[in-house]
């Protein structure tokens, strides 16, 4: 059993309080996921050549303690790059205005403990392990501002309980995906990626969906079809919810086995496994509620 | 007679289960109101009296399953399971149902006006199910006694391995199930169904629903099935 969430505001005054609306949502699903949980934050994109990682520490030697500010001077001295870091305890959100590809070899060769955790020029992503309550805590999640987001509460089903197995999962720039379910084919699928060059961080089943559906889109699908071939191969039971820098999308299994409902005022959609983690939005109870269908798309463009 | 109201928002949902399991008398016809439900889970689950229970809201999971005698209305949509397992009485749901509503029940009467989702009415086992709206697939699974009631559409495997359940659909079903079949309407079934209806509180002309009942070809193991031999 997993949770998920997911809120999109419509109206701009709301990108402010977006996590302040989203942090009850987060906690409405502890039951449903009381061993990790994680958050993607979609804002305003960084200029055209810059990109932003989020980077985790808590596999490192240091932990918490990481000495984040010298690996910015570290950087500079080496690369010569000038960048910037936003650090919460153990996550840290590390920007730059070169490309992402050289930062990411440098980090691994020197720091191959720090796991990265997303990147892009929209998307800022935290998880870890512990309950919902403690883990936005943690990371201040109802100070976080922007668009659209992504959430979710984990009870693990399929791979371990770790920081790295928590979900969003991310692949690729700007793209990540949050599962309730278990597939029964991940393995065939990372079969059918290995090929092309793709590599994988886990052995969690979640993590082969995400890499599959941001495998069509670099392929050039538009997000429908990638979400069509998504029902063509992957078998078992989900509902996904994935953000993009401009979208929300939502699709459950053709078994309908996992929850999800929706929410929508003029002000904001907003996705979670259940109810109850909607009960506490502003105007909810003149909202249009209604219960995703199984194997339909549901994009919601922010 | 006496009005009771529990605000979930203030009090736990166990105090107002536990009221409504131990505290009320024999045949004990009160009213009670149900405010701020917000998605709970197990709301008025496992009634054994003639009460009336009004949820002012969405309620979650498993919404007066088990009910006895009592009647609950939900204003507002239901979780999965609603009325699973239902003995007797009634539970009427004002918005949608989520799947697996009137699951198993051997009794009472579920009306949902909106839609219901996947498995509705699964291994029914005598109750009646009255959906306003459409039902999701694989309804009326294995269901063994009772009638289910669509007024829109089904989706696929309506009434996959019935039993003697009936089912009467007014829209299309976007398959059947293995040995459901559409049947000619009886004049008995024209009878139930305008009490249905009418028990529903819908208008609907009985003239314009379809039976669908069991083709009995698999009560029995027939060995040469599917042999190419």
């Amino acid at each position: 059993m997993c949770g998920i969430v997911g809120l999109l505001v419509k109206t701009p005054a709301l990108k402010e309080r977006l996590g302040e609306l989203m942090v009850p949502m987060l906690i409405g699903m502890t039951e449903r996921g009381p061993d990790s949980a994680g958050l993607a934050v979609f804002a305003d994109p960084l200029a055209e050549g810059s990109r932003k990682l989020s980077l985790y520490s808590g596999l490192t030697d240091e932990g918490a303690d990481f000495n984040w500010h010298g690996l910015t001077h570290a950087l500079k001295d080496h690369l010569d790059v000038e960048a910037i870091i936003d650090v919460k305890n153990n996550h840290a959100v590390l920007s730059f205005a070169v490309a992402p590809d050289m930062i990411k070899r440098w980090l691994r060769e020197h720091h191959p403990k720090l796991h990265i955790l997303s990147t892009g020029r929209t998307i800022d992503l935290y998880k870890d392990v512990g309950t919902p309550a403690e883990v936005a805590e943690r990371y201040d999640f109802k100070s976080m501002k922007g668009s659209h987001l992504v959430g979710h509460t984990r009870m693990a089903t399929e791979s371990a309980v770790t920081p790295d197995r928590a979900h969003p999962f991310t692949a690729g720039e700007d793209f990540c995906l949050v599962h309730n379910g278990s597939l029964s084919n991940p393995n065939d699928i990372r079969r059918k990626l290995q090929p092309h060059g793709i590599h994988f961080d886990t052995d969690n089943d979640t993590e082969a969906a995400c890499r599959f559906l941001e495998w069509r889109l670099r392929e050039g699908d538009e997000l429908e079809a990638a979400l069509q071939r998504g029902f063509d191969e992957m078998d078992g039971f989900y509902t996904f919810l994935m953000g993009t820098p401009d979208k929300l999308a939502l699709i459950r299994d053709p078994f309908a086995c996992k929850p999800a409902v929706v929410a929508e005022t003029d002000d904001y959609v907003a996705i979670a496994s259940e109810f109850r983690s909607l009960a506490h939005l502003p105007g909810v109870k003149h909202a249009h509620v209604f219960e995703p269908a199984p194997e339909e798309m549901y994009v919601w463009n922010a | 007679m006496e009005r009771l109201s529990f605000d979930l928002a203030a009090s736990s949902l166990s105090d107002m289960n536990r009221f409504l399991h131990r505290d009320l008398a024999d045949g004990d016809r009160r009213h009670v109101s149900v405010l701020n439900p917000d998605g709970a889970h197990n709301i008025a689950v496992g009634l054994n009296h003639p009460v009336t229970v009004e949820v002012h809201g969405h309620a979650g999971y498993y919404a007066a399953g088990m009910n006895k005698h009592a009647t609950v209305v939900i204003h507002g949509s239901a979780g999965t399971g609603v009325a699973e397992n239902m003995m007797s009485g009634t539970v009427h749901v004002k918005g949608f149902a989520s799947n697996g509503a009137g699951a198993t029940a051997h009794g009472g009467l579920l009306v949902i006006d909106g839609d219901a989702g996947l498995r509705c009415g699964i291994s029914l086992k005598g109750g009646d199910i009255v959906v306003g709206g459409s039902v999701g697939s694989f309804s009326g699974f294995m269901a063994q006694a009772g009638r289910m009631v669509i007024c829109g559409n089904a989706g696929d495997a309506l009434g996959d391995s019935l039993y003697e359940a009936v089912i009467y659909i007014r829209g299309t079903a976007k398959s059947l199930g293995a040995d459901a079949q559409f049947e000619d309407m009886t004049d008995a079934d024209y009878a139930a169904l305008a009490e249905l209806l009418s028990k529903a509180g819908l208008d609907h002309d009985p003239k314009s629903f379809r039976r669908i009942a069991s083709a009995r070809s698999l009560y029995h193991w027939n060995a040469d099935a599917d042999q190419e031999y």
